[in-house]
């Protein structure tokens, strides 16, 4: 065997052995924090969760009125931040796609969707909380539509931006407005790329807790009052997680399994409207 | 397919055949930025013919035809600059309603460009723009339009397909139905058959013959023996210049300039 190529041989086999470790280094840690959840939690998972309120420390409950307030404050999350994040993105990718202005917003863009979520959390307190005089579901919501907007805004951009020039030309070039081609032509080719991007700000926004902390706070009871305080899953498994109360802890294992499985089943979803939109 | 381009048509002088002027381009200048792509483009498109623009790559064809319709307005930093009467009315002027100006001039492009609906609805999307139609009026244009693009018998059980189902040849015929469907007066077709097999481009060959009963249509193509087969007339261009502008039989057998005989003798290009 010529030596040049056995060298080269050896070098790739190395390569291949350090990335063989390194993604078994990175996948083995998921593994443990998934079976730590499954272990701890499974056992707590009962009917009751699912009926039941947070209890006081001591006496049995379930997550009931933190589970229902996160889909609440998820959903309208979702309602305020997604129309504004895809308008955003149609306005950088189609409209203003050679402006200036476009670049600008890509820069400030891509700050806010690695912008911690307490700095966000903070902001909507000054804004919202502290004028308004108490906690409130509205405020949480805001908060987290904050975090869900760059994340539609960049995944609606990207997905126009793939959409071929030809097929905008060949839609202009029948004599069709712009405003028409974007949403009957480039919004159809681009879809379920852009649904993909709003499923992800779901699975993004469903797990925090920072923001929460200082707008919906949290509540013991049962609440779908948007103008007070609201409970949600991260909020309550924060609470829960740090109490010195055994069937609390519990409790908090059992959310947080609940949360990851139900981001789990979300990402799964994004995964397939992406593969579909490649065969299709 | 003949191989030989000459003798297809009997020699005419253009005044024999040229009827009205359908559009007139005049001293017409194109920007790219700062890059001058046309130089001074005077000809006529006349109305029921076919005017094929032939030349090597860059030369500007393209270009051209995308001043038609003012395509270029898409993108920033290109301009167009002298005049293009289309029926007497200079569609550069700032006035110009560019999606009326579309509808009355359509293009079929070089790659099948269906959108992502059904065979159906690729053709009545854009008629529903400009005609509001009883559904057996629009099925019955959908239908026609189909048939003038010889699609009909192959897309008629399955028109709720996606029209990206269908094949490349196909896909370029459902472009042109759907261009057809609008009713425009002009088509222009940039490189219509580059993507396609003999069989498909012999059928859209075919196609432009009978188009050009109703409509005034143009050209732009690689292939000299293409040129030669569909056109009436043809330019040809150099570098952004128009060298020449003649009947395609007398381009074809006595082009009165030197390069559009290397050109079409295929000793350059």
């Amino acid at each position: 065997m010529n030596q040049l190529y056995a060298s080269r041989r050896r070098r790739n086999r190395i390569a291949m052995g350090l990335s063989l470790l390194a993604t078994v280094f990175g996948l083995g840690w998921l593994v443990l924090i998934l079976g730590a959840l499954i272990w701890h939690g499974f056992s707590g998972l009962s009917v009751a969760v699912f009926t039941e309120m947070t209890p006081p420390p001591g006496s049995a409950g379930g997550l009931l009125n933190p589970i229902v307030g996160s889909l609440i404050l998820t959903a309208l999350a979702i309602l305020i931040g997604t129309p504004i994040g895809i308008l955003a993105g149609t306005y950088m990718a189609e409209y203003g796609r050679y402006d200036r202005l476009t670049t600008v917003v890509r820069f400030i863009n891509d700050i806010l969707l690695s912008a911690p979520s307490i700095v966000i959390g903070l902001f909507i307190y000054e804004v919202m909380v502290a004028p308004m005089g108490h906690f409130s579901g509205f405020a949480g919501a805001v908060a987290l539509a904050v975090i869900v907007i760059p994340v539609v805004v960049r995944t609606t951009e990207d997905m126009l931006l793939l959409v071929p020039n030809p097929l905008r030309e060949a839609a202009t070039a029948l004599g069709i407005s712009r405003a028409v081609v974007i949403r009957k032509v480039c919004y159809r080719a681009a879809r379920a790329g852009m649904l993909t991007g709003v499923l992800l700000a779901v699975a993004r926004i469903s797990g925090e807790t920072a923001p929460l902390l200082f707008t919906a706070l949290n509540n013991q009871f049962w609440s779908v009052d948007l103008n007070g305080p609201m409970p949600s899953l991260p909020v309550v498994i924060f609470q829960f997680a740090l109490s010195p109360y055994g069937d609390w802890q519990r409790l908090a294992w059992t959310g947080a399994l609940i949360i990851t499985f139900a981001v789990l089943a979300l990402s799964i979803t994004a995964r397939v409207l992406a593969g579909s939109r490649k065969e299709s | 397919m003949s191989i030989a381009p000459v003798s297809l048509r009997a020699v005419a002088h253009p005044a024999e055949i040229a009827g009205p002027e359908k559009i007139s381009i005049r001293s017409l200048n194109f920007f790219y930025g700062a890059f001058r792509a046309l130089r001074d483009i005077s000809l006529p498109l006349y109305a029921g013919k076919v005017t094929a623009f032939v030349g090597p790559s860059g030369c500007g064809k393209s270009t051209l035809l995308r001043v038609l319709n003012r395509m270029y307005d898409l993108y920033p930093n290109q301009r167009a600059e002298g005049e293009v009467l289309f029926d007497g009315e200079n569609i550069l002027s700032p006035e110009q309603d560019l999606n009326l100006l579309r509808a009355r001039v359509g293009m079929v492009f070089q790659k099948p460009t269906p959108f992502p609906m059904s065979i159906y609805e690729n053709i009545a999307f854009g008629v529903r723009l400009y005609e509001r139609m009883a559904k057996p009026d629009l099925d019955g244009r959908v239908e026609e339009s189909l048939r003038r693009a010889a699609l009909w018998d192959e897309v008629k059980d399955k028109l709720t397909a996606n029209g990206l189902s269908l094949s490349g040849g196909q896909q370029q015929r459902l472009c042109i139905a759907r261009t057809v469907a609008v009713k425009p007066e002009v088509i222009l077709f940039d490189e219509p058959c580059s993507a396609l097999d003999p069989i498909s481009t012999a059928k859209i060959e075919e196609l432009m013959d009978e188009l050009k009963e109703d409509y005034t249509l143009a050209i732009v193509t690689h292939n000299m023996q293409q040129a030669a087969r569909v056109s009436d007339f043809t330019a040809f261009m150099y570098l952004g210049e128009l060298v020449e502008f003649d009947t395609t039989s007398k381009m074809f057998t006595a082009p009165g300039d030197r390069r559009t005989q290397d050109y079409i003798t295929g000793r350059f290009g």
